[in-house]
């Protein structure tokens, strides 16, 4: 085995290294299964795959749109031809892509697409005190984890969804592909009211409350009593405990912008002016006692409210909408490498989400070295290459997946 | 005689079987209410074709123009009431004496005729759905109770009734969602509120703001909140089968008898009463002119021609436009010599090939001709004022309102006059000193009208309020 010094040393944008990860591991097969829904492949009867597109970052930076393929097999050559970086997967079009320069405008529409959300570190730059920017640890990687947790749950229980791929994005990110018949087909007004659901943190840089949960004073609707649920034991255990967000002075006064009882808020300033770095969990118990004692019940009703609203704030996912609501978005395709960290695009079983550790994800020079080292002493046995190399497990998660959208013989249920 | 089912086996082979294959088992209208789920399918005559359709329109055309002028509901309802029964009478099942056939009928294809004249362009498309969506609505609210539940009893409308083993597992969720101020009356109307569900996908408007509880794909709607969901059902349904429509109809199709027809009912749609009304006064006037003297000099002609473009008038659309706005003046083989090539120079198709852009106040500030009205009635008060009442009456200026606009004409201050004159046609969404919104005053002709046509577009259908 090769150090993990030398391994470091991979460029994972160079040619070699790329041409030999798309021709002896990327799994073409099995990307070309899910994205064509139907039958195995035979001679003529690839369905959708050869309407979708395929949009290419070269290893200059040059970004070509509108590929399409008959098959994974013409798809493979072109691949290992272009050698690129990484490379995106758009919609199902009314005509192939490909063609796009000599059929009319109006016959070439975007159709058909999963239905994806994107999940970045990025945003959650605002709460998080262990990394910033481009970092991730595991320990910020909680707050993806919790995302994850609380978005896999409310669209299997309330969208009815069940063929849902998480794919981490490669740094420090997690994508999510919802493949399901009725999702697949979703129009974009649909698709933009599912987003606008499922969004309850407005993003951007500037402090203040940026939860629209409820409407007026009233409780919070169930979708969202559900999340709280689920998010109180790691707001907890991750806010108040290992990211200590409120343990400073600029920490304690984002949390008591959010807070709107003025007089309770100056109390609690002066209190907390003494001991600005009394730990989270301290100021949280001292916030509660507080409410507690109110006299007024509107008012206690008001702060329990508002304390619903900061643990959302802080540990409700943080999605980047405009990704979701177009069928014509591009989105990085799973196994990709990511150019800056070389890891690989692996699927990560959402049930298994807390044990996931982005560093331990395989990058393209360990598996190159893993599959140098299996030539060298061949037992004979005859497997393919993926399967000599740690990226098994993964591909073995996406062909099940692929393997249940297959999508059953059309059954007309208009109305 | 022209065969209706002939044009349609002709549109299903172009690929418009997703339209019209829906088509379900009864052919004659058993009741007064329609979702024009099934295309006529007997012979009708040419006339028919075109009378079925100008009358529609003209109730179409009177329901947009309530929109623009900012009707209420009940004023747009008495209107659209009035209109139908001067052109488009459609009795219950009750009334005695009448041909229903025959006016279910007449409804049914004016309703069809006009979807392939509307399918041709986005901006169509929207204003049709949303005038035929307000006339569906005004026609439900007035349906007899007995027959309108015998309408949605005879339709699938994929809804389920909610059980009531069912309501009461879900009971702490819906009775969130039953009518009520307060817990104590939401809860009270939970045990008498009947609740059904349906396909999310039905109602996204009412998803997208958490309003519904949703549960497995579905969402969870309290009774009466049936109609919206109806509603949503018919604009979408219409939607779809306008864009599939559109796309088995091949653009320029010169060959059938009905292009010609087709033609003039867009164009009188696209030329039609509101259109205009979302435009400031320098192209209120161009408009104006071409109507009355079906002709406007060169300056003219390419100012207002840009405006158009920028607005969203294909090119197409612009020759159609043009075409019929010069018409009865000048013959067409004149205007294809002398037009033509101008507009199609104007969208960049001809000559130097450049994109044009539409001209902006300034530009039009210093133009000797089809410029600023403010600026170039100036020296003559009296005509400008008496233009800006013409003009915007109807969109509640007064003559109380003109002094303050004419000092910032003396001013010099002609995009404040405009601004100000935005302002009053629109106080329903802006106060004074809002300008555009945010305080953004009038830099261009194009921005008065798409920011004018954005708060009507915000201000449609009354949404569903749960509190
Ligand atoms: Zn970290």
């Amino acid at each position: 085995m090769a150090s993990s010094a030398e391994l470091d040393r991979v460029d994972p944008t160079a040619e070699d290294v790329l041409l030999n990860y798309y021709r002896r591991l990327y799994p073409f097969k099995q990307l070309f299964k899910w994205l064509n829904r139907g039958p195995e492949r035979t001679e003529k009867e690839s369905r959708l795959f050869p309407y979708r597109e395929f949009a290419f970052t070269l290893r200059n930076e040059a970004y070509l749109r509108y590929n399409s393929y008959p098959s994974d097999i013409e798809m493979k050559k072109h691949v290992c031809l272009l050698t690129p970086s990484r490379f995106e997967i758009g919609p199902v079009y009314s005509a192939q892509p490909k063609d796009k320069k000599t059929v009319r405008p109006t016959h070439f529409k975007a159709e058909k697409r999963e239905v994806v959300f994107d999940i970045d570190m990025t945003d959650y730059d605002p709460i998080r005190t262990c990394c910033s920017d481009a970092d991730i640890c595991k320990r910020c990687w909680a707050f993806i984890s919790i995302a994850v947790d609380v978005l896999d749950k409310a669209i299997r229980d309330q969208f009815g969804y069940n063929q849902l791929l998480w794919v981490y994005s490669g740094r420090r990110g997690i994508h999510l592909w919802i493949s399901d018949k009725e999702a697949f087909e979703l129009t974009d007004n649909q698709r933009k009211a599912m987003v606008e659901y499922l969004t309850v943190i407005k993003n951007g840089k500037e402090p203040g409350k940026r939860v629209n949960s409820r409407v007026g004073s009233r409780d919070l609707p169930p979708t969202l009593k559900d999340a709280i649920e689920a998010v109180r034991e790691p707001f907890d255990d991750l806010i108040l405990q290992d990211q200590d967000c409120f343990g400073s002075q600029e920490g304690f006064e984002t949390l008591l912008s959010l807070i709107p009882d003025k007089k309770l808020v100056s109390r609690l300033r002066e209190k907390w002016s003494q001991t600005p770095d009394s730990p989270s969990y301290t100021k949280w118990d001292e916030m509660k006692a507080e409410i507690k004692a109110l006299k007024d019940k509107t008012a206690r009703q008001t702060m329990r409210h508002a304390m619903e609203d900061i643990v959302l704030q802080y540990t409700y996912p943080r999605l980047d909408a405009e990704v979701s609501k177009h069928r014509n978005h591009l989105l990085k395709a799973p196994f990709c490498i990511h150019p800056k960290t070389g890891r690989i695009c692996v699927p990560v079983d959402p049930r298994r989400i807390r044990e996931f550790d982005p560093a331990k994800v395989p990058t393209v020079g360990q598996l190159l070295a893993e599959l140098n080292a299996s030539n060298s002493n061949n037992n004979g046995e005859h497997l393919e290459d993926w399967q000599k190399t740690s990226l098994k497990p993964y591909i073995e998660m996406f062909e099940q997946y692929a393997n249940s959208v297959q999508e059953k013989p059309k059954m007309d249920l208009s109305w | 005689m022209y065969q209706a089912a002939k044009h349609s086996s002709k549109l299903q082979k172009n690929g418009l079987d997703d339209d019209l294959s829906l088509v379900e088992g009864s052919t004659s209208a058993s009741h007064r209410l329609s979702l024009y789920d099934q295309p006529p399918l007997y012979d009708i005559t040419v006339e028919d074709f075109e009378t079925s359709a100008l009358d529609r329109l003209r109730i179409l055309a009177e329901i947009e123009s309530s929109a623009a002028r900012n009707r209420s509901w009940e004023e747009t309802k008495q209107v659209t009431i009035t209109q139908c029964g001067k052109y488009l009478p459609l009795n219950s099942n009750s009334a005695l004496g009448i041909d229903l056939q025959s006016e279910r009928r007449k409804d049914q294809l004016g309703h069809f005729v006009l979807r392939l004249a509307f399918c041709r362009s986005e901006e169509l498309r929207r204003r049709f759905v949303k005038a035929e969506t307000t006339l569906f609505r005004v026609r439900y609210e007035t349906d007899d109770s007995n027959e309108r539940r015998a309408f949605l009893d005879s339709k699938d409308f994929n809804w389920i009734s909610v059980g009531s083993e069912e309501k009461n597992k879900y009971q702490a969720q819906l009775t969130h969602f039953a009518p009520g101020k307060s817990d104590t009356e939401r809860e009270n109307a939970f045990k008498s509120e009947p609740f059904y569900k349906v396909k999310w996908t039905t109602i996204p408007d009412l998803v997208d703001k958490r309003k519904v509880f949703m549960k497995g794909g579905f969402a969870y709607v309290p009774a009466r909140e049936q109609a919206s969901i109806i509603y949503a059902a018919f604009e979408e349904r219409l939607d779809a089968a306008l864009l599939a429509t559109s796309r088995a109809i091949p653009l320029v199709d010169e060959e059938t008898r009905l292009n010609p027809i087709l033609d003039n009912l867009a164009q009188g749609f696209t030329a039609g009463v509101p259109s205009d009304w979302h435009f400031p006064l320098c192209m209120r006037v161009l408009h104006q002119t071409l109507r009355r003297d079906r002709h406007i000099q060169h300056f003219g002609r390419l100012h207002y021609g840009l405006f158009l473009k920028v607005l969203g008038l294909k090119i197409d659309e612009a020759i159609i436009f043009w075409r019929k706005s010069f018409a009865g003046g000048k013959g067409s083989d004149k205007f294809d010599k002398e037009y033509r090539y101008n507009i199609r120079h104007s969208f960049g198709l001809e000559g130097g090939r450049r994109n044009y852009p539409a001209k902006n106040c300034l530009q039009l500030h210093t133009a000797h001709e089809a410029g600023c009205p403010y600026r170039q009635l100036e020296n003559s008060p009296e005509n400008l004022q008496s233009a800006l009442l013409s003009t915007y009456s109807g969109q509640g200026l007064t003559l109380d309102d003109l002094p303050e606009i004419m000092t910032q004409v003396k001013k010099k201050a002609y995009h404040v006059a405009c601004t100000r004159v935005f302002e009053i046609t629109h106080s329903r969404h802006v106060k004074k000193g809002e300008g555009l919104g945010d305080g953004e005053s009038v830099t261009h002709p194009n921005q008065y009208a798409a920011r004018s046509i954005e708060l009507e577009k915000d201000s449609q259908e009354p949404k569903m309020e749960v509190d």
